[in-house]
């Protein structure tokens, strides 16, 4: 057990350690684990045999990934893009992929390994890219639009090529290793062995389409029940059960896991849970995907580095050199202009994290020897290593040159607006909604309700199951992009608690936040929100305004009253703070603040009569002149 | 909203009144422009005072700090937007701008900055609207004469709904942008700017170019 404890220990310190610091000079977090990796295998030697049996477990991280990948996909979105992805990606994919098949062949390698390396280098690093573009704040180019049609067609792509890779088998590799590990290859668990194949592939139909319907009809009423029972860790575990469960299906049925897990994404991608499900299993998928970059990195062979050097590294070059030459035809072809061609052709050179998986499932299925896996690993990762230089290439040499005379980048950021998270869609933040919506900005909405959620579906708005106090909630429903947040919601410690986080995370991001009362405005203003307003003080003032108009003051009167008041309030409500803030004993509201609030009251009704009785009152505006005036005048221009 | 002005010789106070700015094409271009002159506060007066609650003391205390007011508006039914009027009810009260002891105005210069739709051949006594921009203004002269501000000609753009295509702006700009300069070194020839018709014709042609 304790030989256990200090594994994940040193893999956890590692991670802690390396990926901070890759992130800190720009590499990005696939970088830092892989490192971290490389330091506790192969420089430090701290773990060893053990990294490819935590490996097939952590491969359950690409399927984690795969299932957020296809909740990323509404069909109709999908369908959107159609154009793009199929002609960016499916160009992109079977040029490379033929260039590079065409290589190793003429390099000796059979037609079937020739084939998998091809598919292998022709997929680029959606976790490197996707994180570059949002660290640079280039998401909206049209070049990083190009580059994200081109990966999300790769990640499409991945599971064809996990159906396609053990038709590839070479025998010969395959009975070898049958006969030395017999017992590793024991997946007796296998509902479908035996089975004739009609039989076989009516299983299989019957399976996904009980993930697709069953996704569809029965999760909604499953995480409806479960969220009614207001128990956060019985949603996480509702959101594993799915994933695990669809996995272990797929795996009885002999099909990809990974292939499962996109579908049941796909169809939960419209589903109004679709937040919460990801902001659940985003941390899981994190640190097993962390785990898996971390095993690679500690697979990787040195000594095959530092034997073939000069081979690795021409390999990846040469990679690298026809990728970014596809790419660039690519780009001419699809007509993008100046930066844009640069930046999607210098973006995805590199091979990616699914160039692993793939790796290490085509080592499974006897496809690769073992001296090639260890070769293709390192130009993987060599490629990888060297993205972030080609960022910095872009950036300091060729987008200078492209700045001056460019309209580029204004045409991008036009459609750029903020948007803004609203928390809670009650009868208050429905309101505020409606003003931004109605005014072309773009809003998610999230409430903890799911019958509220549910309404509002209903009457044709937008919004989403989650419960916005999370973090993670916050990071799915794009907190990184949006430049305000609302919250509305009824909550009054969750609501503190939030502004607290949400300032100390996102300093920049403006809080708007409603109080209850005097007392919780104060704490949230202390916490650090930027507005305040309390939820009834101008329906109030309205409805004050509304008697005096129906006990016959005059409607202009009523409304000046109403300005008096606000005013004054406004005038003191910074003594009233401070009075508050000052007393640091339990009770908040002591006699020195008792006494300041009197005294406003005081003002206000002062302000108030003094304007309805006194011509000359402290209230100021369109007071006449004088009633001697005119004479007076007269008389000046006399003298 | 104000950025307020550094010690100058001349401090200018800019109230811009512009109710519909989204769609404006000449008062938004001479505003921003304003707005980064040193000697200049530009105050957006539809941004300050959105539900018109026009703040007295505020604006009172605005008016001691600068030596030049300036009324910077599109021309409404031959007068100011509503807003602007509003602020001249409300602001100018007696005892501060005019009666008893009311000189806390005097000898300040005063100028309207005004865009009109129509051409300048319309607003001729013979022309469609019958009176000079002018002789429409009189209202705002008269409230300079009672208050004891120097009152200066308009500085007028006139068919200001087709500046754009004509490519007239820039040049309106450029000459904006002069006077505000004359003005912060006190440099203005005064008699000569109380006599035009229109402050445009101030400068000539090589003065802009210098």
């Amino acid at each position: 057990m304790t030989g256990y404890f200090l594994q994940a220990f040193i893999y956890l310190l590692a991670a802690v350690i390396a990926v901070p610091v890759a992130k800190r000079f720009g590499l990005g977090s696939v970088l830092g684990y892989l490192i971290a990796g490389l330091i506790i295998g192969p420089v430090l030697g701290l773990v060893g045999e053990e990294t490819n049996a935590i490996q097939h477990f952590a491969e359950f991280g690409v399927v984690m990934m795969l299932f957020l990948v296809g909740m990323e996909l509404e069909p109709k979105a999908l369908w959107n893009m159609k154009l793009r992805l199929l002609g960016l990606g499916g160009l992109q994919l079977l040029l490379t992929s033929a260039v590079i098949t065409g290589i190793a062949m003429i390099a000796g390698l059979s037609w079937q390994v020739a084939l998998t390396i091809g598919l292998i280098f022709a997929l680029s690093s959606t976790a490197i890219v996707l994180q570059t573009f949002q660290e640079k704040g280039l998401q909206q180019t049209e070049g990083a639009r190009g580059a994200f049609s081109i990966l999300l067609f790769q990640d499409i792509a991945v599971i064809p090529m996990l159906a396609l890779i053990p038709l590839l088998a070479l025998p010969e590799l395959a009975s070898a290793i049958n006969e030395t590990a017999g017992q590793n290859a024991g997946h007796g668990d296998s509902l479908v062995e035996g089975l004739p194949g009609w039989l076989y592939g009516l299983v299989i139909i019957a399976s996904i389409a009980f993930v697709t319907v069953g996704g569809h009809y029965l999760s909604r009423p499953l995480f409806r029940f479960v969220a009614s029972s207001g128990l956060r860790e019985i949603f996480t575990a509702t959101a594993l059960m799915l994933v695990i469960g669809i996995a272990a299906l797929m795996g009885l049925v002999g099909l990809s896991p990974a292939l499962g897990a996109f579908l049941a994404g796909v169809v939960l991608a419209n589903s109004e849970f679709r937040h919460e499900l990801k902001a659940n299993i985003e941390p899981f998928k994190g640190l097993l995907l962390g785990l898996f970059f971390i095993t690679v990195g500690a697979g990787i062979h040195f000594a095959t580095l530092t034997e073939n050097w000069v081979l690795i590294i021409s390999i990846t070059l040469g990679v690298m050199v026809f990728k970014a030459l596809v790419l660039f035809v690519i780009a001419l072809l699809f007509d993008l202009k100046g930066s844009n061609r640069w930046l999607l052709t210098l973006s995805l050179a590199q091979a990616g994290e699914f160039g692993f998986v793939l790796i290490s499932f085509a080592a499974q299925n006897n496809v690769l020897a073992t001296d090639l896996i260890a070769l293709l690993q390192l130009v993987v990762a060599l490629s990888m290593f060297l993205t972030p230089g080609l960022f910095i290439l872009f950036e300091r040499v060729i987008m200078p040159r492209y700045m001056h005379g460019s309209s580029n980048r204004q045409h991008d950021t036009v459609d750029d607006k903020g948007s803004v998270i609203i928390a809670g869609i009650g009868r208050f933040g429905q309101i505020v909604n409606r003003l931004l919506v109605a005014n072309d900005f773009k809003t998610v909405i999230l409430d903890i309700r799911s019958e509220q959620v549910d309404l509002m579906r209903q009457i044709g708005t937008q919004a989403y199951f989650g419960d916005a106090s999370k973090p993670g909630m916050l990071d799915t429903a794009g907190i990184e992009q949006a430049s305000l947040m609302v919250i509305a919601i009824d909550d009054r410690e969750t609501a503190v608690e939030m502004v607290k986080y949400v300032k100390l995370a996102h300093p920049e991001l403006k809080l708007l936040v409603r109080a209850f009362d005097r007392g919780h405005g104060y704490r949230l203003r202390q916490a650090g929100a930027d507005y305040l307003i309390s939820e009834t003080y101008h329906s109030a003032l309205e409805m004050g305004a509304q008697a005096l108009r129906s006990l016959g003051v005059h409607p202009f009167q009523a409304e000046r009253q109403k300005h008096a008041y606000r005013d004054i309030e406004a005038q003191q409500s910074d003594v009233l703070y401070e009075a508050w803030k000052d007393d640091a004993s339990g009770e908040r509201f002591d006699n020195n603040y008792r006494e300041l609030f009197m005294e406003l009251q005081q003002l206000i009704d002062d302000a108030l009569k003094s304007d309805l009785h006194d011509n000359h009152s402290k209230r100021r505006g369109w007071t006449p002149p004088p009633k001697g005036y005119a004479e007076e005048q007269l008389k000046n221009q006399k003298d | 909203m104000s950025t307020e002005a550094s010690s100058s010789s001349c401090r200018i106070l800019l109230l811009f009144a512009h109710p519909s700015q989204a769609r404006s094409e000449v008062n938004s271009v001479l505003f921003n422009a304003a707005k980064q002159h040193k000697a200049v506060t530009a105050v957006d007066l539809y941004a300050e005072y959105p539900d018109f609650n026009i703040s007295i003391e505020r604006e009172q205390q605005r008016l001691l700090e600068h030596d030049v007011i300036i009324f910077q508006f599109p021309i409404y039914w031959y007068s100011t937007p509503a807003l602007l009027k509003e602020w001249q009810d409300l602001v100018l009260e007696y005892g501060f701008a005019y009666g008893k002891g009311g000189d806390a105005l005097k000898g300040k210069q005063f100028m309207c900055a005004v865009t009109a739709g129509g051409r300048e051949e319309a607003y001729q006594t013979d022309g469609f609207n019958h009176f000079t921009l002018r002789q429409l203004l009189q209202p705002l002269e008269q409230m300079a004469s009672i208050t004891q501000l120097t009152y200066l000609a308009p500085f007028a753009l006139f068919g200001s709904r087709t500046a754009k295509e004509e490519h007239r702006i820039t040049r309106h700009s450029a000459l904006w942008t002069k006077l505000l300069d004359t003005l912060a070194q006190d440099e203005l020839d005064i008699s000569k700017a109380r006599q035009l018709e229109n402050l445009t014709r101030y400068f000539d042609e090589q003065d802009l170019h210098q």
